[in-house]
């Protein structure tokens, strides 16, 4: 079984919600991208979500576009971040989810990034700019190799097709909180949790909140609603600063709340 | 010689070209404008308010010029322009505005977002928001900012806000994300009035189609004049709006030659150009599947060149699937040529081109001389060069404009 619905039996075993944070791969260096890795893992995250960087990546607020930058800096490529998890694969035990636009991937070739892929021992993939009209392309492949493709839903989306959407994946379903891009929020809209809730009613995978989530607070109130959530920016940026004694007191006051639900 | 052609497919494919590739967020946006475009389409209502803006405001149907003079200096086959630039705001670009602004209406949507490069789009949007009183918000790269700060002026003029883009290049690529970013997140009550033949499905569609008024009249005018058909046309390339425009009432005429002009910059074999189409391989950026300039990882590499409204390192997927399937042919032109080209026309023919047309006469002359004295050749003249005249005399007097 992929180890994301390993996880995810878990977490229903314990009644816990799933925290899965978004690291920008080469950020820093590609060097430290196992060591936050295995922060992460120890710091008890249900999955990473590792970004591939991208020169132009449309669905991303100003913090992920900035560590993208520093990465492409840094020389990061698509390869070397296969070459650096296949590497570790033996000291990583936690569900890596990729997180990368189309181009990257197409350009490196679908089926050669497939196989790389799995050799990296990687259990998803995100592609934000793939809707399920043009998963065609890779979707088939992906699967063959049992790596997720992990689909996303949004507040446009209309609850059919959130249906639709969510019947064709296994392992969780990403639900975009926010109409607009990736980037830390104070507030969310009114209707998000009536949002969530109608998601979660349709949706046969666990559902996951993400874009935008930045504390506490708004995790303990989207995950009312539904099964976890990914934390990007706030993650990024506190990573980037290197602040790693707030990075685990966020994510353990996290772990204490979510095991008192 | 005829045959079929149905492109894009229902799914907004040329070939393996073209495609959807936006985040879910806008997928409901798109599949409304396409519902909404097909029904405009078919509607006599609308193509009336189209056609009757395009004549009254805009000044169509704009004359084909027999270019008797360039005729003579080329020595080959007649050349003939065809005068975007006599339209209203100076180029092709306001066919397209036109035509998306009526639509945005007719949605229900009252505010406009747009990119620009050159600024040549985003004066043509500008106008019409104003002219149709919708709220306009144009992103353009810092660069290009600095570059064509008159058409920054114009644009505030006409009522719309600027925004600068610093990511990126800050060129054009970069007011294309910025503006994609911009509807994502207020999608519900904006059209995003993309100004060439790229982007998701539909709008490769509905702006070629808005386009395509300069090939029909072409046609009919050449034929009304000649009793044929003309034996190549050639137009310039940077998204690939005029050209598509003028080569789509021709694809079914096998025997005319259709013939695409990109910018070579400072030469292809340098790292400075913006030919796509002969240097790039396919891609996916802003929503479709194209040629792409790129990097050997996958990263969008920034195109150059001395037109700013060809400085894109894409190319819309429709002349992606013409090029592969051998029905169009792309050359390029270098930034020297285009300038020579510009001043030639000038001095000739009394006509000051846009520097992107100017790519277009510059590849003219070398085709008109190769072909033979009876035949026919017809250029997408796609704007005029007042907009340019600053930059071109800054170069000729050994300044460096662009890079
Ligand atoms: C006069 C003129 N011609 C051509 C272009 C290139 O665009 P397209 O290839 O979409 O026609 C521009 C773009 O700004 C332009 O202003």
């Amino acid at each position: 079984m992929n180890r994301i619905t390993q996880a995810f039996r878990r977490l229903t075993e314990t009644n816990g919600k799933a925290f899965i944070p978004y690291i920008m791969a080469g950020d820093g260096g590609l060097s430290c991208l196992v060591e936050r890795l295995q922060l992460l893992e120890r710091l008890d995250a249900t999955a990473v979500e590792v970004g591939v960087p991208f020169s132009d990546p449309v669905a991303d607020g100003p913090t992920i576009q900035q560590a993208g930058i520093r990465a492409l800096k840094d020389g990061t490529s698509l390869n070397d971040i296969l070459v650096e998890l296949t590497k570790a694969k033996a000291n990583l035990h936690i569900p890596i989810i990729l997180m990368t636009y189309l181009n990257p991937i197409y350009s490196y070739g679908i089926n050669r990034f497939v196989e790389a892929a799995q050799t990296a021992g990687i259990d998803g993939c995100i592609i934000p700019d793939l809707p399920i009209e043009e998963e065609e392309i890779i979707a088939p492949q992906l699967a063959e190799a049992g790596i997720e493709l992990i689909r996303l839903v949004t507040p446009t989306t209309p609850i059919k097709r959130v249906e639709e959407i969510s019947n064709r994946g296994n392992g969780f379903l990403y639900t975009v909180t926010v109409k607009g891009i990736t980037g830390a929020r104070g507030e969310f809209d009114g209707g998000l949790s009536t949002f969530l809730s109608s998601v979660k009613q349709v949706s046969p995978i666990p559902v996951v909140a993400g874009f935008g989530i930045s504390n506490n607070e708004q995790i303990a109130e989207m995950t009312k609603y539904c099964d976890g959530v990914v934390v990007g920016s706030k993650i990024v940026d506190l990573l980037s600063k290197n602040r790693l004694e707030e990075l685990e007191d966020f994510m353990s006051a996290y772990k204490k709340s979510s095991a008192n639900i | 010689m005829k045959s079929t052609y149905t492109l894009p497919d229902e799914t907004g494919h040329f070939g393996i070209f073209g495609g959807r590739f936006v985040p879910e967020t806008l997928m409901k946006a798109v599949m409304e404008l396409e519902s909404a475009y097909r029904e405009a389409k078919a509607d006599p209502e609308f193509q009336k308010q189209f056609q009757d803006l395009l004549k009254e405001y805009v000044g169509r149907e704009t004359p084909l010029y027999y270019a008797e003079n360039l005729t003579k200096y080329a020595g080959g086959a007649h050349i003939y322009l065809k005068r975007e630039d006599l339209n209203h705001t100076g180029a092709h670009k306001i066919n397209n505005a036109i035509g998306q602004a009526l639509l945005a209406v007719r949605m229900g949507k009252r505010k406009v977002v747009a990119e620009t490069g050159a600024g040549q789009h985003g004066v043509a949007t500008a106008t019409v928001c104003a002219l149709l009183n919708l709220e306009c918000i144009v992103f353009m790269g810092e660069e290009d900012i600095k570059r064509q700060a008159l058409n920054v002026f114009r644009m505030e003029l006409l009522g719309a806000k600027v925004v600068s883009v610093t990511s990126g290049s800050a060129t054009l690529k970069d007011a294309v994300n910025e503006a994609l970013r911009y509807w994502v997140a207020n999608v519900d009550d904006t059209h995003y009035l993309l100004g060439s033949v790229m982007g998701p499905h539909p709008f490769p569609m509905i702006v070629r189609d808005f386009q395509s008024v300069i090939g029909k009249e072409t046609r009919e005018q050449f034929l009304g004049r000649n009793e044929k058909l003309p034996d190549a046309v050639v137009a310039c390339i940077g998204g690939g709006s005029n050209a598509m425009g003028m080569f789509y009432p021709f694809i079914k005429d096998e025997q005319v030659r259709l013939y695409g002009v990109e910018a070579a910059g400072q030469g292809i074999q340098t790292p400075f150009h913006a030919a796509s189409l002969t240097k790039g391989k396919p891609g996916v950026l802003h929503g479709a599947l194209m040629y792409l300039l790129q990097d050997e990882d996958g990263q969008i590499q920034e195109a150059h060149s001395i037109s700013a409204g060809l400085d894109y390192p894409g190319v819309g997927p429709e002349h992606s699937y013409l090029k592969d399937s051998g029905r169009a042919q792309y050359h390029s032109i270098t930034d020297q040529e285009a300038l020579d080209a510009f001043q030639l026309l000038s001095k000739l023919e009394g006509i000051i081109p846009a520097l992107e047309s100017a790519h277009a006469v510059a590849f003219a002359i070398k085709l008109a001389a190769e072909m033979e004295p009876g035949q026919n050749l017809v250029v997408c003249l796609s704007g005029r060069g007042d907009k340019d005249v600053d930059a071109v005399k800054t170069r000729l007097q050994g300044g460096v404009t662009n890079e």
